[in-house]
């Protein structure tokens, strides 16, 4: 299973990748595994403002539909329309299918995350 | 021992012994002595087959049915034709003794069924997307309105007055528990008052349902309205009878959002109100707010087409308590007897049905109006059903009809104020001249 | 005409047609003087067209494709697929209860209104309640009118602080969907070991913003929950309601009463435990039965007996409201009517016997061949957990298909979700010592296969009209309507 270094990682499975103001979120390597073959991606409405820990997309396999979580307070700036209809993108590679990018809020907000090492053991005691 | 349950107390006696039991009972003592039913139901003995012929014949005959009445009776199911062919294939049993799709590789007679089904719905109303069908068009229109409102994440749905009365309770028993609101728009003339609706739309507002024909028979004209609900960002939501699609402008071709209704008309028998089924369609970016049974076409470990349920994920036994509704169920057999109905009508019937209904229905207003004891309430172009209004009382008119075996109209003074004197007529196909001169000559004389 | 694989749409010939309408005899007035024109489609109604013999032809075909109680076996847990009586299906198509219109004169339907009635007084009986509404049109649609009742009584109270169902994990997936959809917020509460509530963990959530419990028993591991008085009590005494989830019915009618359990609330499946046919999924019917102290609130309108004569009733001040057009699934009651005179008091509970014996007999044949998480006697289901010995990891999926091949449709599986490789199995008492021994026979088979030929299951089903299908692709690339090239 692949974990990033440099990322921040969420207790449900996503990663934030920083870069200045804005973040590029996605769902983990852990987590696709877990959802299997996935279908559908939904995506958030541009300029939507979230909170830290609202659901902002959901990821559908054919047996499972998993809420996904933003890490972190912001307004999306962007969302990955190449998994409207190439949702197995995720599949392929989680970490370079991000799901949406947003513009952080509160920077502060990071600390909360994980680092790599922290994710690690995390799912190790997940499975 | 009873003629549905095989085994034999020596069976019993066996299967028992197996399991080093003695007795039923013992299969019972998990369940608390308390709680054990400490007599029998007080219920008849079970009855023979010719028991129950002799009994149901005597429930029956305390009901008139349309076989010995002349039904000019709507308002929101109706005395159509249905072809000999319905029942035959409708009742086999492969069909009506099976589950849910669940297992599609021995269940591709029903799913292909509904393939076809939903098929010729979106074809019917010129829609995208089609369900496989909910419990009546009462509850698919709920189901539209909450797709509204979850789709724009708004809180108000408007209905017109020209909606069935039966349709608007069943939306607010639904939205009061879901705290949405409902705005009833008030009508002019039989249809919706534009300017009120203009007046009512705002940024809450999530959709409008407007039904087609509306209750009253009178078709609505949806170019304003269409451009006015859109303007706002809302759906627009029509309620249609799907035999009127024979003629009239579908839904899709007048901008609507999601167009839900009735199967009944579809081949079902009138049942004293059920089971029939609910229809939705919707415009293809809706797909995943539909609720419901969705099949959809792929292809087996060989390459073979194949149909099998879709979309599971939206749907209550995985999403649980995040499901959008909590329906499990379709009308399959309803749906299936609806697809062979369309398929059995075809391209010509469904129109020649319509347009009797539109001659026929037309000639009988006629007709009565030539009495001079009555008038249409409303003049506006009508599809089966028309208002009459006169100046005797409703239910003394349809008793005095019952005597000649006739079953009167809708007494409308039940659900709208100010119509007391007021009565809605339907006019299908299975009328004829004679049974129609009949009506308006009883209705003369009374 | 073996592997038929048209769609309806394409046999369809141009100028073909099934339908038999006499000629309109009424004058003909044109068409555009009774409706203008722009109101008029301008689009080919896009329907077959196809002769009547197609038609018999294309759905007699389709029919051998399906599976259904009358093909064979169908012991799918918590689905209780009984035999569906043919002397029922007849009586719902008598004309004098077919070809009766909903909104008729209360006096024309008299036997229409009857028949509720009575209905509604020998579903009382069974369950112990005090009155039935028959309108809720499926299980789901009853415990949305259930729920939405419990709302009714808390806000009556003006105990406008018990928003939250306690639900159990191992509640079928409508319980928690039905919650939240009429307004509730769900705690889920743990089973413990053997699949009961867990007292104390109902005791933690137990609160004043508590409306109710969900709960079916037997419970859906098919067990049944001894503790019942004391969860009731619990449950009462936080002032909250106890709603019964009637799926699991068939195991103690005439045995032991909801009712009498301390539940307030149910609903029934008469397509269950009444012998009605499932249709392939629906029409079902979910009638509610409510204690007295809820009548008030059922929906409108319920049949009542006035002297001689029966009417339906809408005068409730705090009803809910209406839940579906007219009066319910009519034709369904009919059924389910007719199979209570078939059975009467005696052969109701001798049903219930019968299936808890079959399903008894069934789990202690299988257990040495299928993992039986919880040992105990069983209702009239049981749940297995996957393959014991599994050596070459097949899936319960695998099982289920391989069942197929050999003429069985399979149990319920990956339910309910507290069970890992759950195979439900629900025989229900419709069904001989024969017809259950052959079965246990190939899922004895089955179990040896997968351990010599591991390979047979992974790609079962072989000889179905379609082998395993493609779900992915359905979902991925959606095609929900066919198309013309």
């Amino acid at each position: 299973m692949k974990i990033l270094e440099g990322l921040y990682y969420s207790n449900d499975h996503e990663w934030v990748k920083v870069e200045q103001e804005k973040a590029y979120i996605g769902i983990t390597d852990f987590a696709q595994h877990a959802l299997g073959e996935i279908v559908y991606v939904e995506l958030p409405e541009l300029d939507e403002e979230f909170e830290a820990g609202d659901v902002f997309s959901v990821v559908e396999s054919v047996k499972a539909a998993s809420d996904v979580y933003l890490p972190v307070s912001g307004k999306i700036l962007e969302v990955n329309e190449d998994l409207e209809d190439s949702p197995q993108l995720v599949n392929e590679d989680p970490y370079e299918n991000w799901i949406a990018i947003v513009e952080i809020f509160d920077k502060s907000e990071l600390d909360d995350l994980m680092d790599e090492a922290e994710y690690k053991e995390f799912c190790e005691k997940e499975e | 021992m009873h003629r549905y349950i095989p085994n034999t107390e020596a069976d019993s006696k066996y299967m028992l012994q197996s399991m080093d039991l003695e007795s039923i009972d013992d299969l019972f003592s998990v369940i608390p002595k308390e709680l054990i039913f400490n007599r029998e139901l007080n219920f008849d003995d079970a009855m023979s087959e010719i028991e129950i012929k002799k009994h149901f014949a005597e429930i029956g005959g305390n009901n008139k049915s349309i076989d010995e009445l002349t039904c000019f009776l709507g308002a929101g199911a109706y005395d159509h034709y249905i072809p000999s062919i319905i029942r035959h294939l409708a009742k086999r049993s492969e069909f009506y003794t099976a589950y849910t799709p669940y297992q599609p590789e021995i269940s591709q007679g029903t799913l292909q069924a509904i393939f076809e089904y939903q098929t010729m719905i979106c074809n019917l109303t010129n829609m995208d997307v089609s369900n496989a069908s909910v419990y009546d068009g009462a509850t698919a229109s709920v189901e539209a309105a909450l797709m509204a409102v979850d789709n724009t994440r708004r809180n108000t749905i408007l209905v017109s007055k020209t909606l069935s009365p039966e349709v608007r309770k069943v939306i607010k028993t639904y939205m009061r528990f879901r705290k949405i609101n409902v705005k009833e728009i008030e009508m002019a003339e039989g249809v919706i008052d534009i300017d009120e609706l203009k007046a009512s739309i705002d940024k809450d507002t999530a959709a409008l349902i407007l039904q087609n024909p509306n209750f009253f028979g009178i078709i609505e004209e949806f170019e304003e309205i269409e451009k006015l609900i859109h303007s706002n960002k809302s759906l627009l939501i029509s309620y249609v009878d799907p035999i009127s699609l024979g003629l009239l402008k579908t839904p899709g071709e007048l901008g609507v959002d999601i167009a839900v209704g009735d199967g009944q008309s579809l081949g079902n028998s009138l049942n004293y109100g059920g089971a029939y089924l609910g229809f939705m369609a919707a415009n293809s970016k809706l797909v995943r707010k539909m609720p419901g049974r969705i099949v959809g076409q792929s292809v087996d470990a060989e390459g073979k087409r194949a149909f099998v349920l879709t979309l599971q994920a939206r749907e209550q036994h995985i999403r649980r308590y995040k499901a959008t509704s909590n329906i499990c169920s379709n009308q399959a057999l309803n749906a299936l007897i609806a697809s062979i109905y369309m398929v059995t009508m075809g391209k010509r019937g469904i129109k020649e049905v319509a347009l009797q209904c539109a001659q026929k229905s037309h000639y009988a207003a006629n007709k009565i109006m030539e009495t001079g004891k009555y008038k249409l309430a409303f003049n506006k172009p009508f599809f089966k059903e028309f208002v009459l209004t006169g100046d005797s009382d409703v239910s003394d008119l349809n008793k005095e009809l019952l005597k000649h075996s006739i079953l009167g109209g809708y007494d409308l003074g039940k659900d709208y104020d100010n119509m007391d004197k007021s009565f809605l007529v339907c006019v299908t196909e299975k009328r004829t001249k004679k049974e129609i001169d009949k009506l308006s000559s009883v209705l003369e004389v009374l | 005409m073996k592997g038929y694989d048209k769609l309806i749409f394409e046999i369809s010939k141009e100028g073909r047609f099934a339908y038999s309408l006499p000629k309109s005899d009424v004058p003909e007035a044109s068409l555009e003087n009774i409706i203008p024109n722009k109101l008029l489609s301008d689009k080919e109604i896009d329907l077959p067209e196809v002769s009547e013999v197609d038609v018999i032809r294309h759905y007699t075909l389709l029919s051998n494709k399906n599976y259904g109680v009358d093909t064979g076996f169908y012991p799918l847990g918590s689905c209780t697929m009984k035999y569906n009586p043919k002397i029922n299906e007849d009586m719902s198509e008598l004309g004098s209860l077919s070809g009766i219109h909903p909104n008729q004169p209360e006096e024309t339907v008299q036997g229409a209104l009857r028949l509720m009635y009575e209905l509604d007084g020998m579903l009382s009986e069974i369950a112990g309640m005090d009155k039935m509404t028959l309108q809720p049109a499926a299980g789901a649609h009853g415990e949305l009118t259930g729920l939405m009742i419990i709302k009714a009584y808390h806000d009556k109270n003006k105990d406008f602080n018990r928003t939250k169902i306690i639900v159990p994990d191992s509640a079928h997936g409508t319980n928690p969907a039905t919650a939240a959809v009429s307004g509730f917020d769900i705690v889920e509460v743990k089973s413990d070991k053997m699949g009961a509530v867990d007292i104390e963990s109902l005791k933690s959530v137990l609160s004043d913003e508590i409306a109710g419990l969900m709960l079916t028993n037997p419970s859906t591991l098919g067990l049944f929950e001894s503790n019942i008085k004391e969860i009731a009590d619990l449950v009462h005494e936080a002032g909250g309601l106890l709603y019964y989830d009637g799926a699991n019915m068939n195991a103690i009618m005439g045995i032991s009463r909801p009712g009498d359990m301390g539940f307030d609330v149910m609903h029934y499946n008469l397509h269950k435990t009444f012998s009605t046919p499932h249709g392939g999924g629906g029409p079902g019917s979910g009638p509610v039965g409510v204690k007295k102290e809820l009548i008030e609130f059922l929906p409108v309108p319920t049949v009542e007996k006035d002297e001689d004569k029966y009417y339906l009733d809408y005068d409730k001040p705090n009803t809910i409201g209406k839940m579906k057009s007219f009066f319910g699934h009519f034709d369904v009651m009919i059924k389910s009517y007719a199979y209570i005179l078939s059975m009467g008091a005696k052969g109701l509970k001798e049903a219930s016997q019968k299936a808890v014996l079959n399903a008894n007999y069934m789990m202690n044949k299988l257990k040495d061949d299928y993992n039986l998480p919880i040992e105990q006697i069983c209702m009239h289901e049981f749940v297995l957990g996957g393959l014991k010995d599994n050596i070459h990891d097949i899936a319960t999926l695998d099982v289920a298909k391989r069942l197929l091949d050999y003429g069985y449709h399979p149990p319920t599986v990956y339910f309910p979700l507290i069970i890992d490789n759950a195979i439900m199995v629900e025989p229900t008492e419709t069904e001989s010592i024969e017809t259950l021994d052959g079965f246990i026979d190939v899922m004895i088979k089955i179990a040896n296969e997968a351990k010599d030929n591991p390979e047979v299951l992974k790609e079962a089903p072989h000889n179905t009209p379609v082998r395993r299908i493609d779900e992915v692709r359905a979902a991925r690339n959606l095609i929900l309507k066919w198309e013309k090239e």
